[in-house]
């Protein structure tokens, strides 16, 4: 009786062990994986300024990044302008502060929503085209026949794309803060009747140039933060289609979840900053 | 009889596991200058990876490799660039740039590397590179996609050819081409070498009779090791057991 106990107990700890065993695997592997990331993002972006220029593509892929998002951006940001609104005026209702929505929607859009909306959205649609390319790029040999005809593939292939990600975000965030406060006074007052001049004289005396700063700087942090982690899985894809596959899903989950997360940091790094320079 | 030698490489291995497996298990061989060399060997001996090391994008686990008699190991990255663009690589598929038209992909390389050329110059060497590897001129502006394998071939070898390499370095060219085809890009390899005098060509195969068409000089490869080199005479009157099975493979009928 007493032996099976004992084989028992010995065997729930086991599997306890292994359960741990496993959870510290995957945190080493997650850290082990951001830091070649971010050494693959710091040897790329040096080669950016190392000859020969590569401004025109980084021209095209601004293109790509920018200009073929914004259609995307205008629609949800457009809608999501309509849909916090329209809730936050429900609730500000039943307290009758329906005078405080205007600050409320455009702070919450303005510090938190564009930023990390605009990264989920562009992290899907040009991370995952980044991820894939540079994966068939790779499965087919491209990056190696780039590589022997003694061309830097980070220099041509990947330099140009992160700093296209990083100068494009903030831009397509500003466009979705316009947006999104636009169809927020659209819905405020045109529809639920509030007054206009109080709507934009509470937004302009809650928020200022900052709370738009700050969304700006976490979009760039969160172009980033996708373009390294999309190039990185594209650039060291193995195998066939599949590999290309898994690559592509690898960047755009990795990406997405890094966004929301970095976004609570950042928000606090930023806080904390904004905190100091107020006490010196 | 002495012969100036291309590329020579002692005591090869690699391994990618940290030393468990090796791959390469100290190869020997020596690719003379201006001769087609053919490497054969059965798929997994090890081709493609030699390959990649007399290219630099491998290190060797030990061993050195030298070529044009300089070491391989002791070339700064810059000069490593300047090794690889005097040797030209075809690629199995050929590996040409999915974004670019024929033109554009025999173009790269001079775009690259010959930046002072104006690009009208640089088109008209392109042009003819490819007239040279026997593509079309209606193709010249069509995409690799658009392309049937034999014309990716031939644009593939253009862009090889584009920087006048000392080296041109053939991965499994013939591999999973028909018959007539495969005839077809052998001739291509050799009429590239007479026509490029001085040009050393290094084709990796496991087509043997690609290996007695076109090679000066054939070194069979097996497990990670050196099985035999010489020339195809040395091939046919052998009396090594593997080799003879190799050789007769080719050429023995099923009963």
């Amino acid at each position: 009786m007493i032996s099976w106990w004992l084989s028992k107990r010995h065997h729930l700890n086991s599997s306890i062990n292994s359960f741990f065993e496993q959870i510290v695997q995957n945190v080493s592997t997650f850290f082990f994986e951001a830091g070649r990331t971010v050494l693959f993002f710091s040897e790329s972006i040096k080669l950016l300024f190392s000859k020969p220029s590569r401004f025109k593509d980084l021209l095209i892929h601004m293109e790509f990044v920018g200009n073929q998002s914004v259609l995307i951006i205008l629609l949800t940001g457009a809608f999501t302008g309509l849909a916090l609104s329209y809730q936050i005026y429900i609730g500000f209702n039943l307290v009758n502060a329906t005078n405080l929505v205007g600050p409320t929607v455009a702070l919450g859009i303005f510090k938190e929503l564009a930023p990390v909306l605009t990264g989920l959205i562009v992290a899907a649609r040009a991370g995952g085209a980044m991820a894939a390319q540079l994966g068939t790029m790779r499965v087919s040999e491209q990056i190696d026949a780039l590589e022997v005809m003694g061309v830097n593939p980070l220099q041509y292939l990947v330099a140009p794309r992160l700093m296209a990600a990083i100068l494009t975000m903030p831009l397509l965030c500003g466009v979705f803060d316009a947006v999104a406060i636009y169809s927020a006074q659209l819905l405020c007052v045109n529809v639920l009747g509030l007054d206009s001049a109080i709507f934009w004289d509470k937004i302009q005396m809650w928020t200022d140039t900052d709370a738009i700063n700050e969304g700006l700087i976490k979009a760039g942090i969160f172009g980033m933060t996708f373009s390294a982690i999309c190039t990185k899985t594209g650039f060291y894809t193995k195998g066939g289609a599949k590999g290309v596959g898994d690559a592509t899903n690898k960047g755009v989950v990795y990406s997405m979840v890094m966004i929301i997360v970095l976004n609570f940091f950042t928000s606090n790094l930023i806080r904390l900053y904004h905190s100091i320079m107020e006490s010196i | 009889m002495s012969q100036e030698i291309a590329i020579d490489i002692k005591d090869l291995k690699k391994s990618f596991d940290g030393g468990n497996t090796f791959i390469l298990k100290g190869m020997n061989l020596k690719i003379p200058k201006g001769k087609i060399t053919v490497i054969i060997g059965f798929s997994g001996t090890g081709k493609s990876v030699l390959m990649k090391h007399i290219l630099g994008l491998h290190q060797p686990t030990s061993g050195s490799i030298k070529v044009f008699g300089r070491q391989l190991s002791e070339m700064s990255a810059e000069e490593i660039i300047e090794l690889r663009i005097k040797m030209g690589v075809l690629f199995q598929h050929a590996a040409l740039f999915d974004d670019m038209t024929a033109l554009e992909n025999a173009a790269f390389p001079l775009k690259e590397h010959r930046r002072e050329l104006k690009k009208e110059q640089r088109e008209e060497i392109a042009r003819h590179k490819l007239k040279i590897s026997g593509l079309d001129e209606i193709h010249y502006h069509k995409l690799p996609a658009e392309l049937s394998g034999g014309m990716r071939k031939r644009v593939g070898l253009a862009r090889a050819l584009a920087l006048d390499p000392e080296v041109l370095l053939y991965d499994e060219p013939t591999t999973g081409l028909d018959p007539i085809l495969t005839e077809m890009v052998d001739d291509l390899i050799y009429s590239t070498h007479k026509s490029h005098k001085g040009t050393t060509s290094v084709v990796i195969s496991h087509d043997l009779h690609a290996a007695f068409r076109l090679g000066d000089h054939i070194v069979m490869l097996d497990k990670g090791l050196v099985k035999m080199e010489g020339t195809p005479e040395d091939f046919i009157n052998t009396d090594n057991e593997f080799v003879r099975r190799f050789v007769n493979k080719g050429i023995r009928r099923k009963e």
